[in-house]
């Protein structure tokens, strides 16, 4: 099964991280993706930029509203991802927790809906 | 044996087994408890022109493994049933149990079921209903909810356990402590469904007592550093040393205030405290379960109702409202202060909770109890026609009626 690991951190914590804690937080993403790629269950990873350069867009009657900032205005916002191939919810739940943001924010674990079953 | 006595005495006692071996078979509940349905089908036909089977249980799990496999085919999940059929499980008996963390096939299910990924209610009511063997209704009752809204906790949990592919793995030792909680309600759950049936004639089943206690003191013995699995195992064999006690020779309900201590089980009593002496010696938090084995100690040590240590007792119903804040601790908190000073005092405590516990029929019981105490005869009547209605047990309801007519020939 395919699984997408929301990262979800208060930007305003992550930013009074030092330097070094922000090398070694980098370190173990870079360990975690590198071993999720051995194990050839790493489909994507990326981090985003912060929540301010979000832009949330409807379509209402046919025309488009564009709204400045992220869709729910919370304490913890979005900060990136992880799609990864896991055999069942306890392998990414332990994939989960290995993503060293989970220490600070709070990782969602949701399954991807498959369209071919 | 005829076939259909058969299949009740399997329901009664190895349909949890039976089906925690599907459940491990095929890792999927849904497919497991289809295929055990079927396989009953097919056994109470076949059964009637061939007789039972020497081991009717293995006979069902055999049967059902293959229809499990023949759907699976039908499903064309190819990948699966090659699986399947690789498994030594398929031809040869369980593993030795040596291999896991927990030694009974039973047990192993419920800590398999109480998977963390589920809300602690859904975990307990989904393993209440596939492994403890009670019905949607009875654990309805036990979460003091309606029918439909169990069914559609158990729907929903099972529909996340197979959109979220929860997998059905033993857990490994250090995975057990995140479950224990929900392990022990369910354990509990199991344990008062049999002492005071929720439906049905009979007010015990023994059967679902004593498989409780058996989980409870194996729980107990696999965890010694947790302090709360020795006194889950302590309140079982205490409340159940008062078995005998509790009903009468017509058969009725006799109140604990009002029982025959001396038939009271002294070496139930005895294994209780053994179990509360190991709890409170145990380095792991003291929680509801110690509390309410001391609570029940506590009763055990008294000559009769009127010696017991109220002042105590009080003291542990208040502990355990800070551990537990529950209407339905705040209801015995109430009866107790009332058995130490006074019914009206009780009664005043007792108004605040009405409302969380307006479909409660204990709380309706003690309030008419406590009433007809004090002298309030109407509050009584009241109380006692309302428990009478929510009561689905025929001992207990009998229990109420005669308490009803007794405060209705009282004089206004």
């Amino acid at each position: 099964m395919q699984y997408m690991l929301l990262i979800y951190e208060d930007e305003t914590e992550e930013a009074r991280l030092s330097s070094e804690e922000q090398q070694a937080s980098i370190g173990r993403h870079i360990e975690l993706a590198r071993r999720l790629r051995q194990e050839n269950r790493l489909l994507a990873a990326d981090p985003l930029q912060p929540a301010a350069t979000a832009t949330c867009v409807r379509v209402e009657n046919g025309r488009v509203v564009l709204t400045d900032g992220p869709y729910a205005e919370t304490k913890e916002q979005l900060a990136g991802f992880y799609l990864v191939e896991a055999t069942d919810l306890d392998q990414a739940l332990a994939d989960a927790a290995a993503i060293p943001s989970a220490a600070r924010g709070i990782v969602e674990v949701r399954p991807i809906l498959d369209l071919q079953a | 044996m005829r076939p259909t006595e058969a299949l009740d005495r399997i329901f009664r006692e190895e349909h949890g087994l039976v089906l925690a071996s599907l459940v491990r078979f095929f890792h999927d509940l849904d497919l497991a408890e289809d295929t055990l349905q079927e396989a009953v089908t097919t056994a109470l036909r076949s059964w009637a022109d061939v007789g039972v089977p020497d081991h009717p249980a293995g006979w069902l799990l055999t049967v059902a493994r293959r229809k499990g496999i023949d759907q699976l085919r039908r499903r064309r999940n190819f990948a699966r049933v090659s699986a399947l059929l690789a498994e030594p499980g398929f031809t040869e008996a369980p593993e030795p149990a040596e291999e896991y963390a927990v030694p009974d096939e039973r047990l192993r299910l419920m800590f398999t079921c109480c998977h963390p990924a589920l809300s602690l209610e859904a975990q307990v009511a989904l393993t209440l209903r596939t492994l403890g063997g009670l019905t949607t209704s009875e654990i309805a009752r036990a979460f003091l909810t309606t029918e439909a809204t169990m069914y559609q906790r158990i729907t929903r949990a099972k529909k996340k356990i197979a959109l979220a592919g929860i997998p059905y793995a033993v857990p490994v030792r250090e995975q057990l402590g995140e479950r224990l909680d929900a392990v022990l309600a369910v354990i509990y759950l199991i344990f008062n469904e049999g002492y005071s049936g929720s439906a049905g004639s009979d007010l015990v089943r023994l059967d679902l007592c004593r498989e409780a206690i058996r989980l409870s003191e194996m729980v107990a013995a696999l965890m010694q550093t947790e302090a709360e699995p020795a006194g889950l195992a302590a309140l079982l064999c205490l409340i159940d040393s008062r078995r005998q006690a509790r009903l009468d020779e017509q058969g009725e309900l006799v109140l604990l205030e009002d029982q025959d201590r001396s038939m009271w089980d002294r070496s139930l009593l005895g294994q209780g405290r053994v179990w509360l002496d190991r709890a409170l010696a145990a380095p792991g938090p003291i929680g509801p379960y110690v509390l309410q084995a001391e609570i029940a100690a506590t009763h055990g040590a008294a000559r009769n109702a009127a010696d017991t240590d109220w002042a105590r007792i009080v003291y542990l119903y208040e502990e355990l409202a800070s551990a537990r804040p529950t209407p339905v601790v705040a209801l015995n908190h109430a009866v107790a202060v009332a058995m130490w000073q006074g019914p009206q005092v009780g009664l005043d405590l007792l108004e605040p909770l009405a409302d969380g516990l307006a479909r409660y029929q204990p709380f309706h019981a003690a309030r008419g109890e406590l009433a007809a105490r004090a002298g309030r005869r109407n509050v009584a009547i009241e109380s006692f026609a309302k428990a009478i209605e929510l009561s689905a047990n025929e001992v207990e309801r009998r229990h109420l009626e005669r308490r009803l007519s007794a405060v209705r020939s009282l004089n206004p």
